[in-house]
């Protein structure tokens, strides 16, 4: 009977899911008290279902060209005008909600992992590993990330998978950072030293019982880093190196649009708006998310 | 002190050299190993197997990729960045000529962003959470969220095709191009060394719209800093004493809070100039500005990477020069982290 004091329930911190789930229900009461984060919030659900129901929102076929309507002002039908091969530009940017959300949750999805175990493992660890780590970070940091992604993408060949890796590339270390200075704290903790004590090996504790602790805050900051991607990869895609047409991504599309921006400002001017508010609703979503979520950035 | 602050020193340029050298084994690693054919992106696809082993051995591509790697290093220290495709031109001396103007844009953008975005943030924190902080957060936040080669656009159809109130693309009108002889080849500098007053006004007309925009960007971090620079001041001892003992609001801020958040300041500003630099290399296409962005993205387009390489290794160098010369400011220049170091 004295064995079930030591399993490990008793150590165990809340398990991820409830504590996700806790947070979201205090940032749901608080989101209230912030209707400008709350909008930022709302943007991004409906992007979301933009993106899911493409097919069914857009009024036209995205890539296939009407040469005889060709850059024709916006009007009823073509809300937003059409381009210079007589494609509905609305029914393109709708489509376009799909690159973009792809692009953004892959990165998140290399960035956040990556950052998470070497700021984690930096932390934990402490001593030289720590030293070594937070080196590479501090290099990979001071590199200009736009530049680099550029020639990255400019050597892969363009596409959207390559712009996607050139942009992880450089996207891990303020991740890093932050896991390492949340995993110093929690490292500290008597749950901690209870699991180390019962004889938990370090990869167990780093994985069952530090890491964990450090996701709330890692997606914080990737909500916060989702605008910056938004923007590289428009100017990826601006610049060539991003999807290829024709597939409507939104950088790619400004691109274009810009031979004829002085008679036809539209084909240019609305997807840079679409990248203006996906990106503002990212961003206003990510400050009030920290504000929520951090009672320490609450202050400022 | 001084001796803890030298190795200090030290220190960090062993970071920046080591920082440097690990750029440049990335920009090796893009250039020599990513491509699957870089010989094929020079020679064309059509070129027969003789052309291509005399082109292989040319560029040294034969040799082991230690001695490739030692072979690139060596040239790149004595400036030697190879050919560029387009111009024909050693890259260096492409580089030379481009450097300049991205350089002048990007510091009369970083000028314009810490005169619009310091006060701002003042403001933004002695009114914070009132209608104005609110206002200058929402400005700031568009600026942050901004694609800026697209502001560009917008900017050139209103204020250039539209209202007719800035010069269009390029450094100067046409009419005026090539009679300034480039001495530091800031145009803006070269045209008033030579008394060219005209020159210097159109000069001024034209880089005026790309260096608001891009210092728009880079307003928003700037102003967001500053206020929370302030913000962490304002609820210091020395404020409320100051205060307390009567100090007009504008002389607690001028007298007391400004020299203690400017220290932190220069790491953002630095931060910042960085930024632009970078912001600079996609603004440029959209201006016709003929600076290295707008080099590297004509190299992109014909695939031509010493050009592009070239670039990626010049703005890092600075960027990372501007993050070394932050740290070593801040080091020097804060009592706080002095003592620290003591």
């Amino acid at each position: 009977m004295s064995d079930a004091v030591h399993t490990d329930i008793l150590v165990r911190p809340p398990g991820i899911a409830s504590r996700l789930a806790a947070s979201f229900r205090t940032a749901l009461r608080k989101l209230g008290h912030e209707p400008l984060g709350l909008a930022g919030f709302v943007i991004l659900a409906l992007l979301c279902l933009v993106a899911i129901f493409a097919p069914l929102l857009a009024p036209f076929d995205p890539i296939t060209q009407d040469l005889g309507n060709a850059l024709q002002a916006p009007s009823w039908t073509h809300m937003a005008g059409t381009d210079e091969f007589g494609r509905d530009i609305l029914s393109r940017l709708i489509y376009g909600t799909r690159i973009t959300i792809q692009t953004v949750l892959s990165v998140s999805v290399i960035v956040g992992p990556l950052g998470l175990i070497i700021g984690v493992v930096a932390g934990y660890f402490g001593g030289r590993t720590d030293a070594l780590l937070m080196r590479a970070t501090d290099i990979v940091l001071s590199f200009p990330s736009l530049i680099l992604a550029l020639a990255f993408a400019a050597a892969l060949g363009a596409g959207l998978n390559t712009a996607i890796i050139a942009i992880s590339l450089t996207g891990w270390p303020p991740i890093a950072r932050l896991a390492r200075a949340e995993a110093l704290v929690v490292r500290n903790t008597d749950y901690v030293a209870a699991a180390r004590l019962y004889g938990a090996s370090p990869l167990r504790i780093l994985f069952r019982y530090i890491a964990p602790m450090c996701i709330p805050s890692v997606i914080v900051r990737l909500t916060l880093n989702m605008a910056g991607i938004i923007l590289t990869a428009a100017s990826l895609g601006f610049l060539g190196l991003g999807a290829q047409p024709p597939a409507p991504e939104w950088g790619a599309m400004i691109s274009s649009g810009r031979k004829f921006m002085l008679d036809n400002w539209w084909v240019a001017v609305m997807p840079g708006l679409a990248i203006l508010i996906t990106s503002l609703a990212f961003n206003i979503a990510g400050d009030a998310l920290r504000d929520i979520l951090d009672p320490r950035h609450a202050r400022s | 002190m001084k001796e803890l602050s030298v190795s200090e020193l030290g220190k960090r340029i062993l970071q920046l050299i080591v920082s440097l050298f690990i750029l440049l084994c990335v920009t090796f690693v893009i250039g020599r190993v990513l491509p699957a054919d870089p010989v094929g992106a020079i020679v064309g696809e059509l070129a027969d197997p003789a052309t291509l082993a005399a082109m292989r051995s040319k560029l040294g591509l034969d040799l082991p990729l230690y001695q490739q790697f030692f072979v690139y290093l060596t040239g790149l220290v004595h400036g030697d960045f190879g050919n560029a495709i387009l111009t024909g031109n050693p890259v260096a001396a492409d580089m030379k000529l481009a450097f300049p103007a991205t350089l002048e844009l990007a510091t009369l953008a970083v000028i314009i962003s810490t005169f619009l975005g310091v006060p701002l943030g003042l403001i933004a924190a002695l009114f914070r959470d009132t209608f104005i902080d609110k206002f200058i957060r929402v400005i700031a936040l568009v600026g942050h969220s901004i694609p800026v080669f697209w502001f560009g656009i917008v900017g050139l159809v209103i204020f250039y095709a539209g209202l007719n109130w800035a010069g269009g693309p390029g450094r100067v009108d046409v009419f005026y191009e090539g009679m300034v002889t480039p001495q530091t080849g800031l145009l803006l500098v070269d045209s008033l060394l030579q008394g060219e007053t005209e020159i210097f006004w159109n000069a001024l007309s034209h880089i005026i719209l790309p260096a608001l925009i891009l210092a728009y960007a880079a307003m928003a971090y700037i102003t967001r800093m500053t206020r929370s620079f302030t913000l962490e001041q304002l609820n210091q001892d020395y404020v409320i004493a100051a205060r307390a003992k009567g100090v007009r609001p504008m002389r607690t801020l001028t007298g007391h809070i400004l020299p203690n958040i400017a220290v932190q300041l220069i790491t953002v500003l630095a931060i910042s100039y960085g930024g632009l630099l970078e912001g600079a290399v996609v603004t440029e296409i959209v201006f016709s500005w003929p600076g290295i962005g707008q080099y590297m993205t004509n190299a992109l387009m014909i695939g031509d990477m010493n050009a592009v390489l070239a670039g990626t290794i010049i703005i890092g160098f600075v960027f990372m020069l501007l993050n070394f010369l932050a740290d070593v400011a801040y080091a020097l220049l804060d009592p706080r982290t002095r003592e620290a170091t003591i």
